[in-house]
């Protein structure tokens, strides 16, 4: 299985504050790897500093062969990287279309793979011509979601896409996110929600303090009960 | 949080009229204070007129504030850049200008209207890469930079016309007024007023029908998503920079005709009120700033021939009032 992402030593400051500190990591290709750890680690930045809105100041980040650090946010997003970020970012003045419209860089919107998203994400047919800052917390995630795959990319990062939603709405994120899988995309995916980890991630990745703690399979450390408290100062099974 | 499922209705978005009706309701009120209709009418139509003027200088400037957060205090320059194209153009043509034929006093003013915003726009693109590209993000450095710019503009001015006032006179046709029954209301206000409708037409039209409009929408929300997006902004914002430019340029030409002279400083009063205009429309809105403009004339005019002591400070009151009832202006589009 060959990487299609790789982090070598990756610093990244935030003014004064040195918030990456030398990260490694790959993602192979086709699988989904979860970036976990406690809040303030450094996951939302390490996606940040992967699509270039904080350049990493030292270190390598490679890309389908391809060393993208340095380069501008939109030369990396056009080499196939879609983002989803925590907070969304929907933008809330136009409609469901032409936020997916935007993000439809190459061309007119796709029938055929608007059905297959409609067919997870119903309510964005419904709501088409809707303003997106009238939808609902969950729907939002899901046009964010949508949004991010409307055109086939190489790379999807997504931060945190359960983040305050209701349970429900998780399990059908969960399911779209698993049928993104079964199409054959690669994925990272930080992750607060624990069972969505183990549902979702093939490999998993912890970060502490700005660096990588653990590498290894979602399923081990599913297993792994000592382990998950001792990386993660709490159990998978005491989050169901 | 309440999710709402397929199947429900989505609540529907309110329509925000309370900014729109402001400037009628502000016209109705003064009708008794003014007492005399022709002459409430004859006000009505200046502040349309000087609305649509002020709405073509600062349209530019909204979207450059609301898409790349760059305070340009150097706007003024492509207004008195584009009012003294104009007058270069227009001086071999003085007797065109002077003909009874409107299609001829037309066939000369637009071509300089053309070429002022040409001139302006480049001179946008100049200040973008010289003066803005190095400061972005460092709001200090941009008013200082541009301030700076606006002051060297203005000097180049002087130093090429030198500092006397230049008389540009309105053309022929566009003298007088159309007088409908004991109501005069000046041509020239009608053109302006026409011109600015046309002007706000296109750029809602661009804003709301076309790719390109969705991309400065979107950007001016949220830009960095739309970089994620894989869209280049700054390239985009060069484009809305020199519109804007080339805009205030047109506006410059429309000012200069309105007022029939040209002087180099002739934008640090204009400067103050389009401040004032993109402040209390709301960063980045057009349709604030529209209204704005015309909440702005509507009170310099009212506000002259009621009180005219008050003249000065009327637009200051003006603005304390409305960010008291609406902090980020009357439609607020950034969360700046």
């Amino acid at each position: 299985m060959t990487d299609l992402l790789t982090l070598s030593g990756v610093h990244t400051h935030i003014g004064r504050y040195h918030i990456l500190q030398g990260i490694d990591l790959v993602v192979p290709q086709g699988q989904t790897t979860m970036l976990l750890g406690r809040n303030g680690a450094g996951k939302t930045t390490t996606l940040r500093t992967i699509m270039g809105l904080w350049q990493a100041s030292r270190g390598e980040i490679v890309l389908a062969g391809e060393r993208i650090e340095g380069r501008a946010t939109p030369d990396i997003a056009r080499r196939g990287v879609g983002y989803v970020p925590e907070s969304m970012a929907v933008f809330s003045d136009l409609t469901v279309k032409e936020n997916l419209v935007l993000a439809a860089r190459d061309g007119p919107l796709d029938d055929t793979q608007l059905d297959w998203i409609f067919g997870f994400f119903p309510a964005l047919r419904r709501f088409w011509l809707s303003r997106a800052g009238s939808l609902s917390g969950g729907q939002k995630q899901m046009l964010s979601i949508a949004r991010a795959i409307i055109e086939p990319r190489k790379l999807l990062l997504i931060d945190e896409p359960t983040k305050g939603l209701a349970p429900a709405i998780v399990m059908a994120l969960i399911e779209c996110l698993k049928e993104i899988k079964r199409k054959g995309a690669t994925i990272l995916l930080v992750e607060q929600n624990f069972f969505a980890a183990r549902e979702l991630g093939d490999s998993v990745l912890i970060m502490d303090n700005g660096t990588i703690v653990h590498r290894g399979a979602m399923a081990e450390l599913a297993a792994d009960v000592p382990l998950q408290e001792r990386l993660l100062g709490l159990s998978l099974e005491a989050h169901q | 949080m309440t999710e709402l499922a397929a199947t429900d209705p989505l609540p529907k978005p309110k329509r925000d009229l309370a900014p729109i009706l402001l400037p009628i309701a502000l016209a109705l009120v003064v009708i008794p204070l003014i007492g005399s209709t022709s002459s409430w009418l004859t006000l009505t139509a200046a502040s349309l007129a000087m609305g649509m003027m002020i709405f073509i200088m600062a349209s530019g400037l909204t979207l450059v504030f609301g898409l790349m957060d760059v305070l340009n205090f150097g706007h003024g320059a492509f207004i008195a850049v584009g009012a003294y194209v104009a007058t270069l153009v227009l001086a071999p043509f003085a007797a065109s200008m002077q003909a009874d034929s409107l299609w001829m006093n037309l066939a000369v003013l637009a071509p300089a209207a053309l070429l002022s915003m040409a001139v302006s726009g480049a001179l946008g693109l100049v200040v973008e890469r010289v003066l803005i590209l190095p400061v972005y993000g460092q709001h200090l450095k941009q008013i200082l930079m541009t301030t700076g710019g606006l002051i060297v503009a203005e000097q180049a001015l002087y130093a090429l016309w030198g500092p006397q006032i230049i008389p540009l006179p309105l053309p022929a046709s566009l003298r007088g007024s159309f007088i409908i029954g004991d109501v005069a209301i000046a041509k020239y206000r009608v053109l302006a007023t026409l011109i600015g409708l046309a002007v706000f037409i296109a750029i809602q039209l661009v804003l709301n029908r076309s790719k390109l409009g969705l991309l400065i929408r979107a950007g001016v929300e949220n830009r960095e998503m739309v970089e994620a997006l894989g869209y280049r902004i700054r390239r985009l914002f060069l484009g809305v920079f020199m519109t804007g430019s080339a805009l205030a340029g047109l506006g410059g030409v429309m000012w200069a005709l309105y007022r029939e002279q040209v002087h180099a400083s002739m934008s640090d009063d204009l400067t103050v009120l389009i401040f004032i205009v993109v402040i209390i429309g709301g960063l980045g809105s057009i349709g604030g700033c529209f209204i704005g403009a015309i909440l702005v004339a509507m009170v310099a005019n009212y506000g002259g021939f009621l009180v005219p002591k008050l003249a000065l400070v009327s637009n200051i009151l003006l603005m304390v009032a409305i960010l008291m009832w609406r902090p980020r202006g009357l439609y607020a589009v950034t969360s700046r």
